[in-house]
């Protein structure tokens, strides 16, 4: 158990400036997952904390340790830090069997014999992989070898374990068994987790905490609901949620401390105590109006605060129905429960509710209003 | 300080820093000084010229030696002439070899002949042939007065002129034999990789099967063929034992034979500014290659994945075409092979296979009174040449491919995890220095540097020892058993040693829990193929050889120049074989001899 702070850390490759300031607490006991595109930097993060990478700039503590101090070139051996890494190739030893394999590094720590055994015994138990003991890494399924991958780390006793997109490997299937393993592990052990990911399913899923990435520098870190009610900027909204979140051209103005908003769809008056604190510019700006799609609720009838639209399509899907929906020259997508038949070009009535609306200076493209 | 002090230590403790350091200064005195060393000498005055240059001391500068090589009375003989041979024996054997190859590995990779398996094993066995037991092959079916015994073609009562028998035609003609193999693996690897699907696609779009073939399929193969090319026209050029085997005779030379003459004679520094030509000719070529075809050499690989090839029916081609293959290889293997080893049971040459001329005494001969029928040694068995000579080329091969290959995985080690970082491109830009220079002009480069003592005497003078022989073997295969070494240690992930870091191992640790097991197999087929190399070498060793010293195929090229044809012959057979088991053996540790040069 283990409380990490990255303090400026900075990384680059060559010219290459692949982490920018880096500043994240993980409160011990967290599962924080390190969440953005391919090429953000949550990798070469988790790189720096497991002792991999060592970063040009900045400090790191673990518990109050300082584990990297770029400024007097201190960096401790990745050993030394008291954690374990799962990598996303699993880098199983091919010439070792799974029980060798966990031992290895419970042997380098010159623990004896029995206590080997016994935690070997306990990691393929909690594991559920006890049979395959004496099997080698390629007589393994994929999802057997992520199990003994995993394995491998937890029977170290880490105080902090690495998951470098562990999944990604596994079928569709298997990612969701794993998904609740993980979480069990992680409540079994209370170890404190760094996951990394560019799967926002993953992250919303299994997190405590959700760390946004984009460009080598945190965008946003939040609890994964917070995250996904008001994501910080426009890149981020869009990132987060499937279907994407609508956006809706708009005009806004601060008014007697009130923001009115006017959007093809509707107009809006938002209260002073559902600003960001984000500063509001002068006079009327341009804005842009974030709903997600299952906040666009779709009816036959008309009646109040429902405004008409026009079907553009629909996609039933089962378990949930996508319409496209029209108002003027502006698009959006409504997401229904269930299966649900409209028409082509039928004329329906929608209704949002304010509160669950998100607005965004176009400019800065920052959040202006949260929803709650 | 304290940010200098970690630093430091940070250099310090790292072992893979250590052997980073010592492998470049290692590199460095093993490959770049010598050539530095050669190249000062073609400017510096030597013993031997002393009374030849005026007013000259021993180590003054001068340009003595070039003078003489370019624009001296003789230079026609020694420079303009061999030079010109050798790029015309080269230009040649590039365009017997290379369609040939090219044309082969088309076959095997991509169209439904029968066979293709047994095809694909057959057309390499030529290639693990010595060049030079091949030029002795020739002479065994080729051989005419003017080299006294009689070949077999000569016995059958036909005339063979003197240019068909020694000469530029011959060497063009067994040099491609031999070089052809560069062009069917690289031919037949590409096609391999490139995906049917892009030809697939080209027929969709509706073009004709010669339209495919003209604008999908040769540009893409077009690199491994330049590439062919360029390794075929470097390596004949400097070929030295073919080209003193068939031309020496006839006062036919070569760069690279003309090169010896000097180097054994005088003034030796004329041979080695000969071989600095050599070098830049060879460097020339890959670099001009490399402009040529830059950035598309990744071609080839780019269609690796997938790689569903379906076949081209040959239809009615198929019949001329297996007639062509059979003929191929019956004149290429068969024939000379089979002259070649009835040679060595023969009484005399080019005098037919009746019993009366068959005797088993070039092998086992030892009766006194027979002797003065042949020669004055014993057969082979009982020849103490022969006898040392083995003992010399086991203990050569094991000990230059022992240090060779462990040298080469540690290369490649470095290599791959140097990849992108300054001292990984150094290494492989020193390994490759090696590459350029062909066998002779290597060897010449390091009786060069060796031929007296340095560091006041901490680097003996190794003219003339067996150390010599073995130093050079080993650094003249850095380039390849590097690569070997590079494939390797590419197969082990990094993530591998990273997870092996993190649980707590050490350098020492990562390096023989992890690494050495997992690079076991790729080293065991590396080192026989390195084996194997060095088995069949003749133009790197020729130059430091000496009675102490002889190898089973420098005795085998001396008795051919002193024309005891049978018993070279007889001694080419044992290196064939020798060859052959080892190449089996390899084959067992998958090897693949397509990797090996």
């Amino acid at each position: 158990m283990s409380r990490i702070e990255l303090k400026h850390i900075d990384k680059f490759y060559g010219d290459n400036h692949v982490l920018r300031d880096i500043n994240l607490v993980i409160e011990d006991g967290d599962f924080m997952t390190l969440l953005g595109p391919s090429g953000c930097g949550k990798t070469t993060t988790l790189r720096v904390v497991s002792g991999l990478e060592k970063p040009q700039g900045g400090v790191m503590t673990i518990d109050g340790v300082e584990m990297i101090n770029a400024d007097l070139a201190y960096y401790a051996e990745p050993s030394k830090r008291g954690l374990n890494l799962v990598f996303q190739s699993y880098a199983l030893w091919p010439h070792m069997t799974v029980r060798e394999n966990i031992a290895f590094g419970l042997k380098i720590q010159k623990l004896p014999k029995e206590e080997i055994n016994r935690r070997i015994q306990d990691a393929l138990r909690m594991m559920r992989i006890e049979e395959y003991v004496d099997r080698y890494p390629n007589e393994l399924s994929g999802g057997q070898q992520q199990r003994v991958a995993i394995a491998r780390a937890v029977a170290s006793n880490p105080k902090l374990l690495l998951l470098d997109e562990p999944l990604s490997n596994l079928d569709a299937r298997l990612r969701v068994d794993m998904r609740s393993e993980l979480q069990r592990i992680h409540k079994e052990l209370g170890t404190t987790i760094i996951y990394v990911t560019h799967d926002q399913v993953e992250a919303l899923t299994m997190s405590t905490k959700i760390a946004l990435f984009k460009k080598g520098e945190l965008s946003q870190v939040a609890p994964p609901m917070e995250l996904y009610m008001n994501p910080i900027d426009l890149e981020a909204a869009d990132f987060i949620g499937n279907p994407r979140i609508n956006f809706l051209a708009g005009k806004a103005e601060k008014k007697d401390g009130k923001l009115f908003v006017k959007c093809e769809l509707d107009s809006y008056v938002f209260p002073e105590e559902d600003f960001t604190g984000e500063t509001i510019p002068e006079g009327e700006f341009d804005c842009v109006v974030a709903i997600r799609p299952e906040q666009v609720q779709i009816f036959e009838e008309p009646g109040e605060d429902r405004i008409p639209v026009t079907v553009y399509a629909n996609q039933p899907a089962g378990s949930e129905t996508l319409v496209s929906l029209k108002r003027g020259e502006s698009e959006f997508l409504s997401k229904q429960i269930g299966l649900a038949h409209y028409d082509l070009d039928q004329q329906v009535y929608v209704s949002v509710a304010p509160e669950k609306i998100n607005v965004y200076n176009a400019e800065t493209t920052r959040l202006i209003k949260r929803a709650h | 300080m304290t940010r200098l002090k970690n630093q430091f230590l940070g250099v310090v403790k790292n072992p893979f820093n250590l052997v980073v350091m010592i492998s470049l200064i290692v590199l460095f005195c093993l490959i770049v000084i010598p050539l530095l060393q050669m190249i000062a000498a073609t400017f510096t005055v030597a013993k031997g010229e002393l009374r030849r240059i005026p007013g000259a001391k021993v180590g003054d500068f001068t340009l003595y030696y070039w003078k003489y090589l370019v624009a001296g009375q003789m230079s026609k003989a020694t420079l303009w002439g061999p030079l010109k041979n050798s790029l015309i024996c080269g230009f040649f054997t590039v365009l017997v070899s290379v369609p040939l190859g090219s044309v082969l590995g088309w076959l095997v990779a991509r169209t439904d002949i029968p066979g293709k398996k047994l095809l694909g094993m057959l057309v390499v066995i030529p290639y693990m042939i010595p060049s030079w037991c091949k030029s002795l092959a020739w002479l065994a079916v080729f051989r005419n007065k003017t080299s006294g015994s009689l070949g077999f073609l000569e016995g059958m009562g036909l005339h063979i002129p003197d240019w068909l028998a020694y000469g530029p035609v011959a060497i063009v003609l067994c040099m491609s034999l031999h070089y052809y193999a560069f062009s069917y693996i690289h031919v037949q690897s590409a096609l391999r990789s490139i995906n049917s699907e892009l030809e697939e696609m080209g027929e969709i779009c509706g073009a004709t099967k010669p339209q495919i073939l003209k604008s999908i399929t040769i540009p893409l193969v077009l690199p491994s063929v330049l590439s062919a090319v360029v390794m075929t026209l470097s390596k004949s050029i400097g070929t030295y034992g073919v080209a003193a085997n068939l031309g020496n005779r006839i006062g036919y030379f070569t760069l690279a034979t003309k090169m010896k003459n000097f180097i054994n004679g005088s003034p030796q520094n004329v041979g080695f500014a000969m071989s600095i030509i050599l070098i830049a000719l060879a460097a020339l070529i890959i670099f001009a290659n490399q402009r040529l075809i830059g950035v598309r050499k990744s071609y080839a690989t780019i269609g690796g994945k997938g790689g569903r090839s379906t076949e081209m029916r040959l239809g009615k081609a198929k019949a001329p075409l297996m007639v062509f293959l059979v003929v191929f290889l019956f004149f290429a293997m068969v024939m000379p092979m089979f002259v070649l080893v009835m040679e060595t049971f023969q009484i005399n040459t080019g005098a037919g296979y009746a019993l009366k001329n068959l005797t088993l005494y070039n092998w086992i001969g030892s009766s006194e009174e027979l002797a003065p029928y042949y020669t004055s040694y014993k057969g082979i068995f009982y020849n103490s040449e022969f006898g040392k000579s083995v003992f010399n080329t086991v203990r050569l091969t094991l000990i230059a491919s022992v240090i060779t290959a462990l040298c080469g995985q540690f290369l490649g080690y470095i290599t791959t995890r140097g990849r992108g970082k300054w001292y990984g491109n150094l290494t492989e830009q020193l390994v490759f220095i090696p590459y350029l220079m062909s066998g002779i002009a290597f060897s010449t480069m390091y009786v060069a540097m060796f031929s007296k003592p340095h560091l006041g005497g901490l680097i003996p003078s190794l003219y003339g020892t067996f150390t010599l022989i073995v130093l050079t073997s080993v650094v003249k295969h850095f380039p390849f058993a590097s690569r070997s070494g590079t494939a390797n240690m590419m197969q082990i992930a990094v993530e591998l040693e990273e997870a092996a870091e993190i649980n707590g191992a050490g350098f020492g640790k990562k390096l023989t829990r992890i690494v050495l097991p997992l690079a076991k197999n790729g080293f065991i087929s590396g080192f026989m193929l390195t084996f194997i190399s060095i088995a069949k070498e003749l133009d790197l060793i020729i130059i430091m050889m000496d009675k102490r010293t002889t190898t089973m195929s420098y005795l085998a090229f001396t008795y051919s120049q002193d024309g005891m044809n049978q018993m070279a012959d007889a001694i080419s057979v044992c290196v064939l074989l020798f060859i052959l088991v080892c190449y089996i053996i390899a084959n067992k540790f998958g090897a693949d001899i397509g990797k090996s040069w």
